[in-house]
């Protein structure tokens, strides 16, 4: 067993967790927060997306211990206790959802794009999601609520 | 996932150490690629070494005639870093364009080229632009560094510390993705630096290689016209359910001669 | 129009959990105590199976069982039964085969349940099932649906002749061979609808539990239908009587018919559970998900069109090879014969249609139902036929399409493949989808392609499918096991929260919002007000689940029906409070009013004074406000569309773009206007998939060569574009609501408006997917041909 000291969602943790265990095992098993989902095992659905030092990643391909001493956010941080974040509630406005299982990792993924790009194309969103698999909406709605939450962000 | 052990030294001796130290060690970089393995449990090691807390090993040096990419730099980072953009934007738009932005957030320079896949992107950048990968060891010349499938002439307690690129005066690349996994079926880099011209495959064989008909074709007139009659041939190369040889033969012309016409 | 109600593009009230990682699907349960499945599956397509030594992973840290074939034998279980009787065309019942819950005597395919392995923690679990030792005798596999029925092929069931689990046929063959021998054209394809993997993003799991005291089971699962796994599970794998089985299925991340069939490993979790008194969880991953969840299609077809001298379609005769895979699951056999054969009038007046089926046995997943079943694969085959005897008569595919659709006085028609289509108006849908597509400037498009470099091309696909299937005693006289009606049930409290009890179950249609809007427009409650309560057989009355885009038109009228008995016993609580006669109340917007007058009681009142019965005379009423409706359609909902697709092709690579996809719907009437939107887009993209991307692919030995994400090619955002959706609308004629159903329509009718539009690009036909490989080599081709004139 090894300690992995991390803070999540603004709390610091500390866990006792065998070396072979995922980032995404750590906060689902490990600290109850299921709002991170696992959607594939090859890195590619991005169900998993959540945010390590700032940077959105893959939590189902990180080891916990490589993340020890990182912030780390999760879908149900992301709002720091503020009701919704504008991505949030982007989604729920234009429909970005349906089964809702691909939807955190997406909107964890679409916030780290407007932190690099404030004002992205409709190329450049559908180019971002490429880490992100949704099987329920064809995606127009998602690019629709994430260009829309760009602009209302730009104020 | 088997069970391993997980180290995480501060420095590249002591990587090096642990991984002496180690039964069957592996070097842990970013992870992109050797995680799913694992998860497959397609190996085994005995003891993981994670060199992301070796600082030394990160970060982005304009050294004059050469642009310095530290092994644990992310690819996220050379693809925004000014000093590539400005210096040698075809790395750039490689390193923007590895597998997707979660991937360029973690995934490394030199944890790409160690492990040698045959469909990845660095390989290209590597060999195109001729660049040299330095060691705890020693420095390897691009047209060593490959050995093979998933080989390379690393040796087993060698640390990739950083890899120069030496700043082209023109470079271009382009890739035809895997429609499912968005590895390259066919990357191409072609590059002029110091007057010499090279052209980079990726993807299309087991191992990345420099297309000689190319490379001759264009050091006399280094524009897309000039590749119109390269034929390229099927034999040595891959075969799978996305693309036959016959189809990644065409691709490689088809992707040189966009790359040479985005080259800048 | 009530506020909220239908028409209004409601918000989904389901969304704030989902968007805060609240949501709780199966693998987000964790029972106290409770333990890890791993499943030991078979690596040959085809084997005996001479031995399991389980020794070495009993002996392993944290094992708590392992379970084989063995024990579910000795429990007397039953098979996973196919719930569906398909006739031979001479009258005999087909084969099935038998479909153990753990395998016995021989695996059938790769991915096939050999063992289960129980451990402390998932992790050992999956340690553990290295060490269990199979003595597998491998065995030549059969993995090719056209040629599974060959004598050569290896036998998959030795009970299963020639591997053919039926020949089954619709209509009489030799006056179709006199139509098309007298025809003045036929045009004839050989089709293949490329087998494709389902791909909800949450993929299976299960948690089992077992209460010693009580002898009964708990079962969390992902399940788009409760009550049926229930049944199955309790009628006929035996596991116990249904009141001592409770089926939970909390929110389930999609579906698409995937999550419609019963599955061995929620089966051994409860087995296991007992086996060891505790809790027992599996969680597939991706890879098993490949491998263990029913595939769609997989059918090779060949068909013949025969059309008179002036166009008119005269007789369409098609011969189908199904692939069932390795076993019948639960609803596979009604897929290609009673979901396929009858579509296959489409939206024309085609006189005479004959179809033979051939399902088979292969070696490969089992094959059932997905998005669409049977729809999509009769309106690719009627789509891409009709597509090319345009090209072969050098009509205009839609003018072809128009002449011979079934006109809108016409309706009800009679098809002559079985079915009544009740209302619908396809001139009116081509018309619009035409409008928007702006097709009359198609050619300033093609030459503006052109002049890039790039090759354009149009295909149309007018569909028509049948949702809802109905009614009981005509699917039971096909061979149905079941009924498949759908209950309701409204429960008001004494403070005025409408709870609304349903038999279909939501992964992902936004059940608890469209419901609620149906509450606010029969009795003008708050949307807010209203509680939906889905997806556990101990709380909601016996139901049929979600699947077919049955739950509106099905569940939603047995909830409307139910609606009107509230109405009907608070006109009789409304005429005793205001003193008039129960036949002058009226119901409208929430207050029971006398007719003519401004005196009202409203709705909450109506239900305070049900429950507070003070001043209610005795027999009056009973107390209380609960009332719950069965409602069994009297027809199938039949909608209907044209869906227009503009592609561009890279003639260097090969690589397909779509432009632009148009696709007008006519659903009947619609409740919420962007969630059925949402359901279009979602379609769209899974027939896009399908034409473009998608290919479930196994090799000649029956190994699958595209089990994951590397290799399956799931359509990405970049890959699609945004959609252009409109509708036309003719309400369905035999449900008070209106409305047809529409969550398949998308994948129903894209697919061939993707594939015609390649064929118009590049000058000739290819077989789904269009890979960007496949489209360079016809290019390839067509240069050579043209080389050699």
């Amino acid at each position: 067993m090894a300690s992995v000291s991390m803070t999540v969602n603004g709390k610091a943790v500390t866990e006792d967790v065998e070396p072979r265990t995922l980032l995404v095992e750590f906060l689902r098993q490990h600290l109850g927060l299921t709002g991170t989902h696992v959607g594939c095992d090859t890195s590619q659905c991005g169900a998993c997306v959540v945010h390590v030092d700032g940077k959105s990643v893959k939590a189902c391909t990180a080891l916990a211990i490589q993340c020890d001493g990182a912030e780390v956010t999760t879908i149900e941080g992301l709002a720091n206790g503020s009701g919704l974040h504008p991505m949030q509630a982007a989604f729920r406005e234009h429909h970005a959802l349906q089964c809702g299982f691909c939807t955190p990792g997406m909107i964890m993924s679409a916030v780290d794009l407007l932190e690099n790009n404030a004002d992205p194309s409709e190329k450049e969103i559908r180019e971002w999601l490429e880490g992100n698999i949704c099987r329920c909406t064809g995606y127009h709605n998602i690019v629709k609520a994430i260009k829309a939450c760009a602009q209302d962000m730009r104020g | 996932m088997y069970e391993f052990n997980v180290r995480r030294p501060g420095s590249v001796e002591l990587a090096v150490s642990a991984l002496q130290a180690a039964e069957d060690g592996k070097l842990l970089a970013g992870g992109q690629t050797l995680l799913p393995t694992l998860k497959q449990r397609l190996a085994s090691p005995s003891d993981l070494v994670d060199l992301g807390a070796v600082d030394e090993l990160k970060g982005i040096s304009d050294e004059g005639g050469a642009v310095k990419i530290g092994a644990m730099t992310i690819h996220a980072e050379v693809a925004a870093s000014d000093v590539v953009r400005s210096q040698i934007p075809a790395l750039a738009h490689l390193a923007g364009h590895i597998g997707d932005p979660q991937v360029r957030n973690r995934g490394t320079i030199g944890g790409s080229i160690a492990n040698a896949d045959p469909a990845a992107d660095y390989p290209a950048a590597i060999v195109g632009l001729n660049a040299t990968v330095h060691t705890n060891q020693r420095t390897i010349s691009a047209d060593d560094f490959f050995t093979g499938m998933f080989e390379t002439a690393l040796n087993e307690d060698e640390v990739i510390t950083a890899v120069s690129f030496p700043k082209p005066e023109k470079a271009g690349y382009e890739k035809f993705p895997n429609p499912a996994s968005r590895y390259a079926i066919v990357g191409v880099m072609v590059a002029q630096t110091g007057g010499q011209t090279r052209v980079a495959v990726t993807g299309a064989a087991p191992s990345v290689f420099r297309s000689a008909d190319a490379e001759s074709a264009l050091s006399s007139n280094f524009s897309a016209d000039a590749l119109a009659s390269l034929s390229v041939s099927a034999a040595d190369l891959n075969s799978d359910i996305h693309a036959s040889a016959d189809y990644r033969a065409h691709l490689v012309s088809v992707m040189a001669r966009r790359a040479v016409a985005a080259a800048s | 129009m009530a506020e909220n109600g239908i028409g209004a593009p409601v918000r989904r009230k389901e969304d704030k959990r989902f968007i805060t990682g609240a949501g709780t699907y199966t693998d987000d349960i964790n029972r106290h105590g409770q333990a890890y499945a791993y499943f030991v599956r078979s690596p040959y397509p085809h084997a005996n199976l001479n031995g399991i030594d389980r020794s070495k992973a009993e002996a392993a840290p944290g094992v708590l069982a392992v379970l084989t074939g063995d024990d579910v034998a000795e429990a007397g279980w039953g098979g996973l039964i196919c719930g569906w009787m398909v006739k031979n065309k001479d009258g005999s019942d087909m084969r099935a085969g038998n479909h153990p819950v753990l395998a016995q005597g021989k695996v059938r395919y790769v991915g096939d349940h050999v063992a289960c392995v129980v451990a402390e923690t998932y992790a050992q679990a999956k340690d553990a099932a290295e060490l269990v030792e199979v003595d597998y005798g491998p065995l030549v596999a059969c993995s090719s649906t056209a040629d599974a029925d060959q004598p050569s092929q290896p036998q998959v069931h030795d009970d299963v002749p020639n591997n053919t689990v039926y020949n089954w046929e619709l209509g009489e063959e030799a006056a179709i061979d006199q139509a098309i021998a007298a025809a003045a054209h036929v045009t004839k394809v050989d089709l293949i609808n490329n087998r494709v993997v389902p791909n909800a993003m949450e993929p299976r799991a299960a948690v089992g539990e077992y209460d010693a005291a009580q002898e009964s089971f708990t079962l969390y699962t992902t399940s788009q239908n409760p009550h049926v796994a229930r049944l199955v599970m309790s009628a006929f794998i035996q596991i116990a009587p249904e009141h001592k089985l409770r089926v939970i299925a909390p929110d389930v991340g999609g579906g698409f018919g995937s999550k419609i069939y019963i599955y061995s490993e929620e089966c051994i979790c409860l087995m296991a559970a007992q086996k060891i008194g505790r809790p027992v969880k599996w969680t597939g991953d991706r890879s098993e998900a490949f491998l263990s969840d029913a595939h769609g299609r997989d059918h090779v077809t060949h068909a013949a069109l025969a059309l008179d001298a002036d166009g008119n379609f005269t007789a369409l005769k098609v011969h189908t090879k199904a692939n069932m895979g390795a076993y019948l699951s639960l609803f596979a056999s009604c897929v290609p014969t009673y979901l396929y054969a009858t579509l296959l009038a489409g939206q024309y007046r085609t006189p005479q249609i004959y179809c033979a089926v051939d399902a088979v046995f292969t070696n490969t997943v089992p094959v059932d139902a997905y998005r669409g079943a049977g729809r999509p694969e009769a309106t690719y085959l009627l789509e891409t036929i009709i597509d090319v005897a345009a090209k072969e008569l050098g009509r205009d595919p839609a003018d072809l399409r128009r002449q011979n659709f079934i006109k809108p006085e016409q309706f009800p028609y009679d098809t002559p493949v079985a079915l009544t289509y009740d209302t619908g108006n396809f001139h009116a849908g081509l018309d619009k989808a035409l409008e928007v597509a702006d097709y009359s400037n198609f050619a300033v498009r093609r030459a503006e392609s052109e002049a890039r470099g790039k090759l354009r091309g149009v295909g149309f696909s007018c569909y028509i499918e049948a949702c809802g299937i109905a009614p009981s005693a005509v699917v039971g006289s096909l061979g149905a096991g079941v009924g498949l009606w759908e209950s309701a049930k409204i429960r008001f409290t004494h403070t005025g929260v409408c709870q609304v009890l349903t038999g279909t179950h939501s992964h992902g249609q936004g059940h608890e919002t469209v419901f609620a809007q149906l509450m606010a427009e029969k009795l003008g409650v708050p949307i807010d007000n209203v509680e939906v309560i889905h997806g556990d057989t101990d709380k909601t009355p016996v139901g049929m689940g979600t699947y077919g885009s049955r739950s509106l038109a099905v569940g939603g009228q047995a909830l409307a029906n139910a609606a009107d008995k509230i109405i009907e016993k608070g006109k009789k609580i409304a005429a005793h409070l205001l003193e008039a006669a129960e036949a002058d109340i009226e119901f409208k917007d929430g207050s029971f009013t006398v007719a003519g007058t401004d005196k009202s009681k409203a709705l909450g009142e109506v239900v305070f004074e049900a429950y507070v019965p003070h001043n209610i005379p005795q027999g009056l009423v009973e107390p209380g406000m609960e009332e719950g409706a069965f409602y069994d359609p009297a027809n199938f909902t039949y909608p209907s569309g044209t869906y227009i697709c503009e592609v561009e092709v890279d003639p260097d690579t090969g690589v397909v773009s779509i432009d632009r996809l148009v696709a007008c719907d006519d659903f009947g009437v619609i409740v919420n206007p962007m969630i059925v939107e949402g359901q279009v887009h979602g379609g769209l993209a899974q027939g896009i998939g399908q034409a473009l991307t998608e290919n479930c692919v196994y090799d000649s030995a029956g190994q699958l060569l595209s089990a994951s994400y590397m290799d399956y090619c799931m359509p990405k955002a970049d890959d699609l574009p945004s959609f252009e959706v409109s509708n036309t609308m003719t309400a369905c004629s035999h449900n008070a609501l209106g409305v047809k159903g529409c969550g398949e329509a998308g994948a129903i009718g894209s697919p061939p408006a993707v594939m015609n539009a390649v064929a118009d690009a590049i000058g000739t036909r290819i077989q789904m997917p269009a890979t960007a490989e496949k489209v360079w080599r016809a290019l390839q081709a067509n240069k050579t041909s043209q080389a050699a004139e």
